[in-house]
């Protein structure tokens, strides 16, 4: 499998997705850096790997469950004690729709 | 006396504090004395809390005296990595993005070490948000190696290392997700343990990568680590990770014999480049395990050797979903630039984060996306299964595993930072470990040719944190390299003085 290497449009793609301001010398340092890792990853490739179980988890926990209880949690005042911006008990952000 | 406390191991001083020969006080005035002397030199600490300190050892002081029955680390000062949350202190995880957020709670070890008698000294230095593997990462400041102040700790954990090796504190908690505590323990030549992932809880912890991270002791010895991890382990209702499983009492592992015990190493450790003075030592540490009656067998882990590619696929996608909450909204730094919610975001995060952590969120965000999904992160899963496998094999022929920490001893400041794939390439050995969920402890196996200390990893099965204890106690026992120390010149300019 061959894998694309990754530019400047796809990094400012990936950028985006993250919601991720970046320079552009950024852009051009990160590519590369990018790249090599990429290349790198294509270690995997010499595995082989048809039919293994995907492991996303090392527990055999599953489905972890409690008591449908009310617990104490934080309080409004807690809860927005750290908020850059608030107003009236709420989380304060720029405009959502243009 | 006074002087030594600081130097005192865990055990020791919460012996004399229970049984009342010395103050808790009189303790947290003397790491609080070796901290004001030697962080000029070293930096181990982000913030020292010695109010904090003085009152949390005044206040336990006061209720022995009335009598109350002393907690297993009763007086026991404890350094805490900038990421477990702490009810009312400033918790930045060694990002300036969450620069200003006071925690409102406790993490789970943290009230679980207020509850067996510890004294919080304060929070140690990391990479920002625990990638990197030399704390040159963190947002605040460089950490120096107490053996020599030009090269790093180690990370992402290195103040917490560098803090017990310079007799800053006797113990530290720090966190491993692929080798954070493991590698710069071996740096700095002190005992971490990476417990089996779900044997200590994380609540409170800031999450870099959830299937990998577990947090887990420092100390400068096996006993030690025994005591931290017994104090902080066990199942939390608060972490739906956390194991259902009891806490055995690790101190009864100590001083125990290991003859006819079989130890495998495994035959990829010596084809991975290893410094010579690493590979040195850590043969002359498999003839100290034999002398002690081990067996030293020859494992395979055929696999290993894809554990690099499959953890950055794996830790970064998952700390690219983690770090999406970091947006300036709820909690510490919000940019002022932006018109609109997204340009604010942006601001916020291009501003808030440091250069690898952004590369980071940008390769997990990459290996998740559509299109690359199936190349990267589904056959990183794939591989994570192989690698498990392969212990799971080892584990059918001997007890424990054993393998260097690092393939190389404390590297220079500024050496490695400018090219990420070989700093990545350095967590070899660890970093199989995270992935197959296993405890495994670093310790001192001996010295390189310029008097750093090399480490030497045992691991053992999940949830058999015991096997290890055993192992590495008998192996301190039998080697006592962990008693020889740093040697700090604290200049005169830098005497304790009111901090």
């Amino acid at each position: 499998m061959t894998k694309k290497k990754i530019g400047p449009s796809d990094i400012e793609a990936v950028a985006r997705l993250a919601r991720l301001g970046l320079s552009a010398e950024e852009k051009e340092k990160f590519g590369r850096q990018l790249n090599d890792v990429l290349l790198y990853m294509e270690k995997l490739d010499g595995l082989p790997l048809e039919g293994v179980e995907p492991l996303s988890h090392v527990l055999p926990l599953q489905n972890v469950m409690r008591d449908d209880t009310p617990r104490p949690g934080l309080e409004q005042k807690q809860a927005l004690a750290n908020a850059p911006e608030k107003r009236d008990g709420f989380f304060k952000v720029p405009p959502v729709i243009e | 006396m006074n002087a030594k406390l600081n130097e005192l191991t865990a055990r020791e001083t919460a012996g004399l504090v229970a049984r009342r020969e010395i103050s808790a006080l009189e303790v947290a005035e003397a790491c609080l004395s070796r901290i004001a002397a030697v962080e000029p030199l070293v930096g181990s600490f982000l913030r020292v809390d010695g109010e904090g300190a003085r009152a949390m050892a005044a206040d336990l002081d006061r209720r022995l005296a009335a009598g109350e029955e002393p907690g297993p680390l009763c007086g026991v000062p404890v350094a805490l990595k900038d990421l477990l949350c702490v009810k009312g202190w400033e918790v930045t995880c060694g990002s300036k993005i969450l620069k200003g957020f006071f925690s409102p709670y406790d993490a789970t070890v943290v009230r679980k070490l207020r509850a067996a008698g510890a004294v919080f000294l304060g929070q140690t230095n990391m990479d920002e948000f625990a990638m990197g593997s030399s704390t040159e990462n963190s947002g605040y400041q460089i950490t120096r190696n107490p053996w020599d102040l030009d090269r790093v700790p180690g990370g992402s954990s290195g103040g917490s290392a560098a803090a017990v090796a310079a007799a800053e504190a006797p113990v530290a908690l720090g966190s491993d997700t692929g080798g954070s505590i493991r590698q710069p323990a071996a740096f700095c030549g002190v005992a971490g343990m990476k417990p089996t992932y779900g044997r200590v809880s994380r609540y409170g912890l800031v999450a870099y990568a959830s299937s990998l991270d577990q947090i887990g002791p420092f100390a400068r010895d096996v006993g030690d680590v025994a005591l931290l991890l017994e104090a902080i382990s066990g199942h939390d209702p608060l972490d739906s990770t956390s194991a259902p499983i009891p806490v055995p009492a690790y101190r009864d592992s100590l001083g125990r014999e290991i003859a006819g015990m079989k130890l495998g190493v495994p035959r990829q450790c010596f084809a991975a480049g290893l410094e010579e003075g690493v590979e040195r030592a850590f043969r002359e540490s498999l003839e100290i395990f034999r002398g002690l009656g081990a067996e030293i067998i020859e494992i395979d882990l055929p696999r290993i050797p894809h554990s690099v590619a499959c953890y950055y696929i794996i830790s970064t996608a998952e700390a690219s979903s983690n770090l999406a909450r970091f947006d300036g909204v709820q909690y510490g730094y919000r940019s002022p630039a932006g018109e609109n919610l997204v340009e604010m975001y942006e601001a916020t995060r291009r501003d808030g984060f440091g250069e690898e952590v952004k590369r980071r969120i940008l390769l997990g965000t990459y290996v998740l996306s559509s299109g690359y999904y199936d190349a990267y992160y589904a056959r990183a899963l794939q591989a994570r299964r192989l690698i498990k496998d392969d212990f799971d094999k080892a584990f059918e022929r001997c007890e424990c595993v054993l393998m260097p920490t690092s393939p190389t001893t404390a590297f220079e400041i500024g050496s490695r930072i400018a090219d990420p794939l070989r700093m990545y390439l350095s967590d070899l050995f660890t970093i199989a470990v995270n992935l197959a969920g296993l405890p495994a402890i670093s310790i001192t196996g001996g010295f390189d040719a310029s008097g750093l200390p090399v480490g030497i990893q045992v691991i053992a099965p999940p949830f058999e944190e015991e096997k290890i204890i055993r192992t590495a106690s008998a192996f301190e026992a039998g080697a006592g390299f962990q008693d020889r120390k740093p040697v700090l010149s604290v200049p005169p300019a830098a005497a304790p003085g009111p901090s």
